[in-house]
């Protein structure tokens, strides 16, 4: 492991509200899986607004936010939010998860099957007189554009109703802060869209922390203003997705974050004047030479070069008048469609992959075995820990 | 000789008894062996299914020892009452409880088990004591469940033979139930009574249980366990 960089990367909080509430957390928990014992060390902080906690299957995400509810407790540590603590094991304090007033919306949404919409929503509330009860569920199932559900039973519901419910039976307690576990996971790209945007409608007026949970990068980018990337228990990084997913980094971040290009690479000269260097990949038939941005480490050192498949442009001529610092001759080798993209393996010395649009293909009439040039800014380089 | 309804009346009265109070008393049972975590759970799970092994006999010998005036128990209840468990109904109703408790607590049990975890949690992320996540998520969840249990420790109460001579004895309006009263029948050739009251008490026990069954039918379609 060399340190070109520290890899915790910590934004300034984005949220300047002055009365707005922070939860923090830093605990460890040890855990039993399948796979044996599996520490759980973490320290992050969740701001108002969204923050996605993002990191593959078994990471330890749910009993992070386990941990938050009050539904799991850690070995040691302290959690807190604003000047309340919830957790602290030196004190022994440990707040049940009835009184943390947290919002928790379940991967399997949890909506109670014997009841209806409308008892579901009321669960929560069921302390407050009736009238301001039915005021308030009636707000946030208007909110939530589910009022016409009121009466079903909530075990006869579609997916995205279910999701709706989840939610607006979570929000009607008013709580300090929200967890959320992978809830609109199974739902449709446009489906969940809607659905972010009544909950940031809902979050502009509150204005909690709301700690996302997720394994998708495309939500990393969609939904989070922050981002916290869990892996093996551990945090490796913290800040904003650009922050976190563009600057140097571990290469697990980068493998999670779907950087697919990764190589090894040297120094081959440093120009601190434009600040970059130049880093040659040794490929098969030779190598190819990359300009890369200026990190600290002489000539002759090695490193790691991370190249998102969407960052590479693609050409059919050579390409002249660019800004772009690298363009590289090559041949496609194969080309797969998946979804709505494509991806390509360009040979050029190495083996690259760069996605593109099916209408790109198209117009550009590419098929295996033709020859193209790739584009890459200079920028689009990422260094990485390796 | 016709057949002695006193006995019918004594029996069913027991066996209401019995699955009340086992109602009452298997809940927090199987409540806490669903929901426990101690290591030693399992010891009390073997300690309450122990009634379905032993026999009739030796439970109602040990009940019988223990409710009578050498036991401390049977001595404290004497000092209170004046006179001894033993042979009396209240005495019949704990040795029909002890005998009857795996009927109600496993069922119980097992249906709280089948409670999704997720729902618990859930009820308590919103703001719910423990008190209310049983009575408005796990008890309407669990309902056939417990009408199982309650269903099936009444009759096992109605037909129990063993414990009921060994703690009851047969004295007449007090602890001769119908399956004692059979019995004393065929013992003195009264075969002609014995099986009137055979066929009474098991036409009064498929009624009884095809009602709770059936109600247990529509009891699932409402609240779907999914």
């Amino acid at each position: 492991m060399s340190d070109i960089r520290p890899a915790t990367v910590v934004a300034e909080n984005p949220v300047s509200s002055p009365s707005a509430t922070l939860l923090r957390a830093s605990f460890e928990k040890q855990l039993r899986s399948q796979h044996g014992q599996f520490r759980l060390e973490v320290e992050f902080e969740v701001p108002s607004g969204f923050t996605i906690l993002f990191g593959a299957s078994g990471a330890g995400k749910t009993t992070v936010l386990d941990c938050l509810a009050g539904l799991a407790a850690p070995d040691l540590g302290t959690i807190s939010l604003g000047h309340r603590p919830l957790f602290d094991s030196s004190r022994r304090t440990n707040t049940p998860t009835a009184h943390r007033r947290v919002g928790y919306v379940f991967q399997s949404l949890a909506l109670f099957p014997h009841m209806t919409v409308e008892q579901n929503v009321a669960y929560g509330i069921a302390h407050l007189p009736h009238d301001e009860r039915a005021r308030r569920v009636a707000t946030l199932l208007d909110a939530f554009r589910i009022s016409h559900l009121t009466k079903r039973k909530a075990g006869n519901i579609s997916g995205g109703e279910s999701q709706r419910v989840a939610l607006a039976r979570t929000l009607v307690t008013d709580p300090e802060f929200l967890l959320m576990d992978e809830p609109l996971a199974a739902l449709d790209a446009p489906t969940k869209a809607r659905i972010i945007e009544d909950l940031r409608e809902w979050n502009r007026a509150h204005s909690i922390p709301i700690l996302y949970v997720t394994h998708s990068r495309e939500e990393v980018f969609a939904l989070g203003e922050r981002v916290v990337v869990l892996d093996g228990g551990r945090v490796l990084a913290q800040g904003t997705p650009h922050q976190v997913l563009n600057a140097p980094y571990r290469e697990t971040v980068a493998q999670l974050a779907g950087v697919e290009n990764i190589f090894d690479a040297v120094v081959e000269a440093v120009h601190p004047e434009r600040g970059t260097m130049t880093c040659r990949i040794p490929g098969d038939a030779g190598a190819v030479v990359l300009e890369t941005p200026l990190v600290r480490g002489g000539v002759g050192s090695m490193l790691r070069i991370g190249i998102r498949a969407g960052d590479i442009l693609l050409a059919i001529t050579p390409p002249t008048g660019l800004s772009a610092r690298n363009v590289i001759p090559g041949r496609i080798q194969s080309l797969e469609q998946r979804d709505v993209i494509v991806s390509a393996q360009v040979r050029c010395r190495v083996l690259m992959e760069v996605h593109l649009t099916m209408a790109a293909r198209d117009s550009l009439g590419l098929v295996p075995g033709k020859e193209v040039w790739l584009v890459i800014k200079t920028h689009s380089c990422h260094l990485l820990q390796c | 000789m016709p057949i002695d309804w006193q006995t019918f009346r004594l029996t069913l009265q027991l066996a209401f008894t019995v699955s009340l109070i086992l109602l009452a008393l298997g809940v927090p049972i199987a409540y806490w062996i669903a929901f426990s975590r101690w290591r030693w759970k399992f010891l009390v799970e073997a300690v309450v299914a122990l009634p379905i092994v032993l026999p009739p006999t030796v439970l109602g010998f040990y009940v019988l020892v223990a409710l009578g005036p050498r036991s401390p128990l049977g001595r404290w209840w004497i000092s209170l009452t004046g006179h001894t468990l033993a042979f009396t109904f209240t005495g019949l109703a704990i040795g029909s409880i002890l005998y009857s408790l795996p009927f109600a607590v496993q069922p119980f049990a097992a249906s709280f088990s089948a409670v999704d975890r997720k729902l618990i949690a859930a009820s308590a992320t919103l703001g719910a004591s423990s008190v209310r996540t049983f009575f408005r998520i796990v008890a309407p969840i669990s309902v056939s469940g417990l009408v199982t249990g309650v269903a099936l420790s009444f009759a096992h109460t109605m037909g129990e033979f063993g414990v009921v001579l060994m703690v009851g004895g047969n004295i007449p309006g007090i602890t001769r139930t119908v399956s004692i009263d059979i019995y004393d029948r065929v013992q003195s050739g009264d075969y002609a009574g014995a099986n009137q009251t055979a066929l009474v008490l098991l036409i009064v026990c498929f009624a009884l249980l095809a009602v709770v069954y059936g109600l247990n039918r529509r009891a699932s379609v409402l609240y779907p366990i999914k």
